[in-house]
């Protein structure tokens, strides 16, 4: 059995607008798992129904912004009948500390999950500072 | 339950689809997070069938099972958990994993050998068509 079977489906409700505006589209916190490496934090996000396309990641200074546009759901010719998951976009942004490198920075999607590697620095080389005489 | 006057014809499913919608929402959870079963579907229907919809995220086409017993589709599938190189560890651990199964009913008999999956992006459409016999029959009503 999953582990917990909901935490694969997106986050809902606590995406922010989700069906608080009927009007406007949806938008929701794509579920991120993320892990350190000794040479890279990967960040792995759910984001069902986006694809290379439909994706923006930006940077900017330290705020790394990932938006996923997805479609609306809209079958011509039939009616809804039962709703359990609700269509909109994706959004969310990441604080990078400084041991990332701001080049480098990989993004793959693939089957609607995003993952994003971003490298860390290498060991930080002790600089010798020459001391000039007056 | 709202009054809905004769604007719409009357149908079967949209009571129920609104105790549904609502259902999950009455006993939200730290996040105030619908709990649901997964994947989440969404159906559609007409006279012809029914589009089943889910949202399934990491999952190929290869890796998704659908099945059809009588009047109800089953997806089955699982979700493997990231294997970490050595010396890694988790900030932040938000998505779930492991083997699902998922069963929908669907209100009429269904036409077995016709059912399509598709998988894309993540999301997964199962089209549904109705068995050609089990079709509402449209009887013609003259003046006597």
């Amino acid at each position: 059995m999953a582990q917990d079977p909901k935490a694969m489906a997106k986050s809902d409700v606590r995406g922010g607008t989700a069906g608080k505006h009927k009007d406007r589209p949806a938008v929701f916190t794509p579920r991120a798992d993320i892990f350190e490496t000794g040479d890279a934090i990967v960040v792995i996000a759910d984001m069902p129904g986006v694809n290379k396309n439909s994706l923006e990641i930006t940077l900017e200074e330290n705020i790394l912004t990932v938006d996923g546009r997805v479609e609306p759901e809209l079958l011509d010719g039939f009616t809804q009948a039962h709703r359990e998951f609700k269509v909109g976009n994706y959004h969310r942004t990441f604080t990078l500390s400084d041991a990332v490198s701001r080049d480098g920075i990989v993004a793959v999607v693939k089957d609607g999950v995003l993952r994003l590697t971003l490298p860390k620095f290498g060991p930080t080389r002790a600089r010798k500072i020459p001391v000039q005489g007056e | 339950m709202v009054w809905r006057g004769y604007t719409h014809p009357w149908d079967p499913w949209e009571a129920l689809n609104e105790v549904e919608e609502e259902m999950p929402y009455l006993f939200v959870g730290t996040y105030g997070e619908a709990q649901h079963e997964f994947p989440p579907v969404n159906v559609w229907t007409n006279d012809e069938g029914a589009m089943v919809l889910a949202e399934v995220p990491g999952i190929a086409a290869g890796q998704l099972e659908v099945s059809v017993i009588n009047d109800t589709v089953i997806m089955k599938g699982s979700r493997l958990p990231e294997e970490l190189p050595e010396g890694a560890h988790y900030h932040r651990r938000e998505r779930g994993f492991g083997r699902f199964t998922r069963s929908v009913r669907l209100p009429f008999r269904i036409a077995q050998e016709r059912i399509e999956a598709r998988v894309r992006d993540g999301t997964v459409r199962i089209h549904v068509p109705r068995a050609t016999e089990d079709r509402p029959h449209r009887i013609s009503v003259h003046e006597a």
